[in-house]
């Protein structure tokens, strides 16, 4: 939509999965290269167990903070039926790296509704989709919540494809490093590494 | 200096620390409540509060002008009804030190009972609003709204939304400039609005927007905050504010021309005019109410709003193109799976549970109760599989609303629910009519130490305040005595103890005459003190079921529990599983175990 070059990632997942830390961190990391930045964080009541959606735009000049449909260059689910949801906003040519992880939501839990299956298959034939198990990777780093940042890591790879050398040149692990708690510098440092080497 | 990521709300509560604000008061609501939250933080340096409601807010705020200080009230926007009283008269009176309300309103109806546009308080309480488009421009403006207010003795409306308040952007902040106090001189004249003195407060406020109609045309257009953005091709204009603004540019591009408007009453109709007269097509761009197209309609000038732009719901950029040039949305991609929706729920271990567990049985054997509900996580109540509110209307209406069901019906007994944040904002007032005015009204409080649905904020039933201070506790039951209740009819319960608070539900459906139940327990989400653990048995434990005894007759998932899962067996998911034991009580088959000590 936007006429200049105002580039649009989305972290979709559910309250509580660390969607807002991941985007710090990605819009440090993107505010060091220069670029305008804009960062929306959508949720209803995301503690309560809602859906949440952060949106990043970047480029010389940002005007609108809210990502359309059909704009999104990168979209990363930390949840796998939140990327079913968000697949419209995927550009043409956009990437999707989904997180093989199952949150079910309440009309799940009271049987009400069926949790979706086949998820990837349908991903698949709509859009370049990369699935992980960040999962699985942040518990055998010994820690499942660094999962966000194993996704992190990811987002980092798939966006540096469409981006200049620079980018995946920032220090990411010492934004990482900056950003999280002292005790857990080590793990989410290994936890990006690892990330980043999925793809 | 350095640039920062910020939100609308952080680059608001930085502007008002530099402009020299001393006092800041606010009851929280979505989308405004950080904002007091980030000034708090400047303690020693400026003083902020909780209030128990918007009114006492700005009445407070406004005291701290009277006294000589830059002061600040922030709310959402249904807040501002509550301080509406208060705000039209401040508005006559004029101001001592600058004073600014912050309403942060809610397009789109993400966490807010209505979308009401309060743009048009501006018109109706007569005094001069700004509106910023994202966090720089709130940073900005907040500095400049408390020149205007002094420089024109008046209040100033400052309106955000949904979008400016919680989007982040970059916003290079400065120093805080620290301001003398303005010395106190009494003049009765000025401040005591009786009618003799209004009767000269009035004229005078006309002269006023004169005066800064004046000003939003020149000085507001010199400092860029009324501007002109000129593309070489005029054929097309927009005229937009707020966040609108950032929606119009992405959809209309660079090659059109705009005129962005910061400072949207009095609005610069000259200045509007002109740009009017210089371009071929005109566009307004806005959300909700067409608020500037009315008044630009009025001036006789032509203009394309809300023919084509929704006059209802947020907009963004698509939703501006398709308005505009009748784009049709990206090709959804048609496809046979849909996401399951993901409704927010009351948490594993909330306190809510237990109680609106047994009003919901209740209704299901005899249907014979009315449930008027109120404003808070208990909302979500209404919700299957519990559907156990009735109404909900606004802030401290459940048990007024149930005042009057009360006194009228025949068939119903009524009962209403609110929170303890939400009982000492409004809720206060209503419970003294309904024993004052006795109504055979069953008030329900439900005390979970904490305002828990904005994000825990302290209250003064709490014993904390905002800044971190240690207060005095609001003893609800002692309040509740002092109205006039019967004997024996104050209960206070356990919620999460289900034959409790079915027994105390029985003793108040046979007390003829007003009777109030309190539930008290802590907030599943509340960060625990030294008090709550010596008050409530807070140990680790989770409920796990027993497959061996369990019948799957499904009764538990009665309670809505977002940790009981249904699927080929009945199982309870151990991370989310606080251990309430609402479940257990539940199970007529004895086959849900405790766990203490966790996993």
């Amino acid at each position: 939509m936007a006429s200049n070059d105002t580039k649009n990632i989305l972290l979709v997942g559910v309250g509580g999965q660390g969607t807002i830390l991941a985007s710090n961190i990605l819009s440090t990391g993107l505010i060091s290269l220069g670029y305008d930045v804009k960062m929306s964080e959508i949720h209803g009541m995301s503690q309560r167990g809602g859906n949440v959606s952060t949106q990043i735009r970047f480029g010389s000049k940002v005007n609108s903070p809210i990502v359309g449909k059909g704009e999104a260059d990168v979209i990363v689910a930390f949840e796998k039926m939140e990327a079913l949801r968000w697949v419209d906003y995927l550009r043409p040519n956009g990437s999707m790296i989904v997180n093989d992880f199952v949150i079910p939501p309440l009309p799940v839990l009271t049987g009400a509704e069926i949790y979706p299956r086949g998820i990837i298959e349908e991903l698949e034939k709509k859009a370049a989709v990369t699935v992980i198990d960040a999962g699985g990777i942040a518990e055998s780093l010994g820690n499942a919540k660094a999962m966000n940042v194993v996704l992190l890591g990811a987002t980092i790879k798939a966006l540096s494809e469409k981006m200049p050398d620079s980018f995946i040149k920032v220090d990411w692990a010492g934004i990482v490093s900056s950003t999280v708690k002292a005790q857990f510098v080590e793990l989410n440092v290994k936890a990006l590494s690892e990330g980043m080497n999925l793809l | 200096m350095v640039k920062k990521l910020l939100t609308g709300n952080e680059a608001v509560a930085r502007g008002a620390y530099e402009a020299g604000v001393k006092f800041a008061s606010a009851y929280p609501g979505t989308p405004s409540t950080e904002i007091l939250e980030s000034i708090a933080k400047y303690k020693g340096e400026l003083y902020a509060e909780w209030a128990p409601n918007e009114k006492v807010a700005y009445e407070s705020a406004f005291g701290a002008s009277l006294a000589g200080v830059r002061s600040l009230a922030t709310m959402k926007h249904v807040g501002v009804n509550v301080a509406a009283d208060p705000l039209f008269t401040s508005v006559y009176t004029g101001v001592t030190g600058g004073i600014v309300l912050v309403s942060a309103d809610d397009p789109g109806m993400h966490s807010s009972q209505n979308e009401q546009d309060n743009r048009h308080y501006a018109l109706a309480a007569k005094l001069p609003m700004l509106e910023p488009s994202d966090s720089e421009e709130s940073y900005e403006l907040i500095k400049l709204a408390y020149d205007i207010s002094e420089r024109f003795n008046t209040p100033v409306l400052f309106r955000m939304t949904t979008r400016v308040c919680h989007s982040r952007s970059l916003v290079e902040t400065g120093e805080r400039v620290e301001r003398e106090d303005i010395p106190y001189e009494k003049n009765i004249k000025k401040y005591v609005a009786t009618p003799a003195n209004a009767h000269i407060m009035r004229p005078a406020l006309i002269e006023r927007l004169k005066d800064l109609r004046e000003y939003s045309e020149t000085e507001a257009v010199s400092l860029g905050v009324n501007r002109a953005e000129w593309a070489d091709d005029k054929s097309v204009g927009v005229v937009t504010s707020g966040v609108s603004y950032q929606y119009a540019k992405d959809a209309f591009g660079e090659d059109v021309s705009y005129l962005k408007l910061g400072m949207t009453n009095p609005l610069p109709l000259d200045l509007i005019k002109d740009f009017a007269s210089k371009v071929g097509k005109l566009y307004v761009v806005e959300e909700l109410d067409p608020y500037l197209e009315d008044q630009l309609k009025q001036e006789g000038i032509e203009v394309i709003g809300k023919e084509v732009i929704p006059v209802w719901n947020e907009l963004n950029a698509d939703i501006v193109a398709n308005a505009v040039f009748g784009r049709t949305e990206a090709q959804e991609k048609s496809s046979e799976l849909v996401a399951v929706p993901r409704p927010p729920a009351m948490c594993a271990g909330c306190p809510h549970r237990g109680l609106f567990y047994v009003l919901s049985s209740h209704n299901k054997k005899h249907d014979d109760l009315m449930i008027t509900g109120d404003i808070g996580c208990y909302t979500l109540s209404s919700a299957p599989p519990l559907s156990a509110i009735d109404s909900c209307i606004c802030m401290g209406a459940s048990i007024s609303m149930g005042h009057g069901a009360a006194k009228i019906s025949k068939t119903h007994r009524v009962v209403s629910v609110i929170g303890d944040s939400t009982f000492l904002h409004t809720g206060v007032n209503s419970l003294m009519n309904a024993v004052y005015n006795s109504s055979n009204l069953i008030t329900i409080i439900l005390d979970n130490r904490i305002t828990a649905m904005t994000g825990q904020q302290q209250n003064p039933g709490t014993g904390f305040t905002l800044q971190g201070e240690v207060a005095p506790e609001v003893d609800i039951p002692l309040l509740c005595k002092s109205f006039g209740f019967g004997e024996g009819a104050i209960h206070v319960v356990n919620p999460l103890d289900l034959g409790q608070t079915e027994a105390a539900l029985e003793k108040a459906l046979e007390t003829d005459g007003p009777s109030v139940i309190i539930t008290k327990w802590p907030c599943v989400l509340k960060k625990m003190n030294e008090e709550d653990r010596k008050a409530f048995d807070l140990a680790k434990r989770t409920c796990r079921v027993d497959q061996e005894k369990c019948k799957k007759c499904k009764l538990c998932l009665a309670c809505g529990c977002p940790a009981i899962y249904n699927g080929d067996e009945i199982t309870i998911e151990q991370e989310s599983c606080t251990g309430c034991k609402v479940c257990q009580q539940i199970c007529p088959f004895d086959a849900i175990e405790v766990i203490e000590n966790g996993k």
